[in-house]
């Protein structure tokens, strides 16, 4: 243990340089706007921003907490969704050969296309949000664990045929955990962008949720909310990637133990 | 248990219309608790010979038979172990060399203490929860050779496990190896293309051909056991070493024409 919280340390410390950029940043902003005198609906200053955050904190968590719902349910529904698909694209060679191109192709869909219709056929509440986090979630988490799943050392798969091993035995003792880093790094991909897929379907039509947020305070001229719902939706893509990082490290052990 | 080959051919049969003849009539008995290696020119079949007893390959004549019963095309029969150690990245020491009684479906408390056992027995009883890439180059083949230990113990294919170690852990692997093997004195067949080692750890070295290979000799090594790897300086020694270069030699000279 000592020598992991060393390392921890260590990343801390690396992390510095970041900090003293952002904060420099911060003050060059801030120092700009109050010298300029800009307006707050052209560029409100880091100050005002924070201010509008504290502000309207109980009406934005209330939006977040609908934001947090569609985000939740649709990554969760992806990820049930992308490890069935990918499951039978592995297990089945036709499955794939069916369905891999097509998935490829539907990513060159823009979603910004796409959210309208799911309004237009769904409605306004919370299901198209929710379809549109499962659209922007399934790709990278299909993809990253068909990866994973094609194991290349084909002595490993020999060694398992030779103790007698069934193929569904090789699928959970060897190809499961040969995916789960490649697994993660969908998932990672995936809780980035998740917030922004629920947002982009509340933006379009909602009666709740930080894309409402959004569009209301940008439609009265509230550039300081803005800035704050952005603020909000980059905390709440964090969080989510955070989850993900922890969950990770759970349940790979033996990519976090140190070299002796 | 005694391992056979009886008559084994084998030929693979590419998408040309030429058959790659790899076996032809190998046949060769090793007795209960006997420890033969295997040596030929690189490329000769020796790992196919593997994978057929191993039950991952099947061959097209003759018959593999583990006492009296047919084992040919069956996998799970026999502890097989390919020159790289092949332990799985995301388990424990512990849980690799238990693999075997969990893809035997045995219970898993039993199998980890078994495990337990001989990873204590054999040196690495303080590695029980490192992860592969925490242990050197020679501990993991050590693993590596306890799981195969383990689930074969009775016959044991060792397709040249030690081919990618430095000679320093070689030797130290080698008497490791007899160590173990004469624990539980397992029926052993062990590939290899270094005389020396063929020599100290095996009873009899069977020479094999160019491919298609066939059995040129097969050689009685007379040294007493347990061995001493100073027993490969005698004078006995090297008469049998000067015979088994001179059949790898005029192998070498055959390929040349």
């Amino acid at each position: 243990m000592p020598l992991r919280s060393g390392r921890s340390k260590l990343k801390w410390r690396e992390s510095i340089p970041t900090l003293v950029f952002l904060v420099l940043c911060l003050v060059v902003w801030q120092v700009s706007v109050d010298y300029f005198k800009l307006p707050l609906w052209l560029v409100p200053s880091p100050s005002a921003v924070l201010t509008a955050f504290w502000r309207t904190r109980d009406l934005l968590w209330a939006h977040t907490l609908t934001t947090i719902l569609e985000t939740t349910t649709g990554f969760m529904l992806a990820i049930a969704l992308g490890l069935v698909a990918g499951m039978v694209m592995v297990l089945s060679p036709l499955a794939k050969r069916m369905f891999y191109p097509l998935l490829i192709v539907s990513q060159t869909v823009p979603l910004i296309a796409v959210a309208p219709l799911l309004i237009l056929w769904l409605g306004y509440g919370l299901l198209p949000k929710i379809v549109t986090v499962v659209l922007v979630c399934f790709f990278p988490i299909t993809v990253s664990l068909i990866e994973g799943l094609e194991v290349s050392d084909t002595d490993l798969l020999n060694l398992l045929t030779s103790m007698g091993a069934t193929r569904w035995q090789i699928l959970y003792m060897i190809r499961w955990p040969n995916a789960l880093p490649s697994l993660f790094a969908g998932l990672k991909i995936a809780a980035t962008y998740s917030v922004m897929g629920a947002v982009i379907g509340e933006w379009l039509g909602a009666s709740s949720g930080l894309g409402v947020y959004l569009t209301l305070s940008s439609h009265s001229f509230r550039t300081d909310q803005v800035f704050a719902a952005i603020i909000a939706i980059t905390l709440l893509s964090l969080v989510y990637f955070a989850l993900i990082t922890g969950i990770r490290r759970l349940a790979l052990p033996w990519l976090h133990t140190e070299q002796d | 248990m005694t391992l056979e080959l009886r008559d084994v051919s084998l030929s693979y049969r590419g998408t040309g219309t030429a058959a790659l003849d790899v076996l032809a009539d190998i046949n060769l008995k090793i007795a209960t608790g006997t420890f033969v290696s295997i040596i030929g020119p690189s490329g000769c079949g020796k790992s196919s010979i593997c994978n057929l007893i191993a039950g991952v390959e099947k061959s097209d004549q003759g018959d593999i038979l583990l006492d009296t019963r047919s084992i040919l095309g069956l996998p799970g029969q026999v502890g097989y172990m390919p020159q790289k150690d092949l332990l799985l990245p995301w388990r424990t020491l512990l849980d690799n060399v238990a693999l075997g009684g969990d893809i035997r479906r045995e219970d898993k408390r039993k199998s980890r203490e078994a495990a337990r056992s001989w990873l204590e027995r054999f040196g690495l009883g303080e590695f029980t929860k490192h992860y592969p890439h925490q242990l050197s180059g020679g501990m993991r083949q050590r693993g590596a050779l306890l799981r195969t230990f383990l689930f074969g113990q009775t016959t044991l294919i060792l397709d040249e496990p030690f081919g990618a170690l430095d000679a320093l852990t070689r030797r130290e692997m080698q008497a490791w190896l007899l160590d173990v093997w004469s624990q539980s004195n397992p029926t052993v067949l062990f590939i290899t293309h270094d005389i020396e080692e063929a020599m100290l750890l095996s009873d009899e070295v069977v020479v094999l051909s160019q491919r298609p290979a066939r059995i040129l000799e097969r050689i009685t090594v007379p040294f007493a056991r347990p061995r001493d790897p100073d027993i490969l300086l005698s004078s006995q020694a090297l008469v049998v070493k000067k015979r088994l270069l001179d059949l790898l030699s005029e192998i070498g000279g055959t390929r040349a024409h």
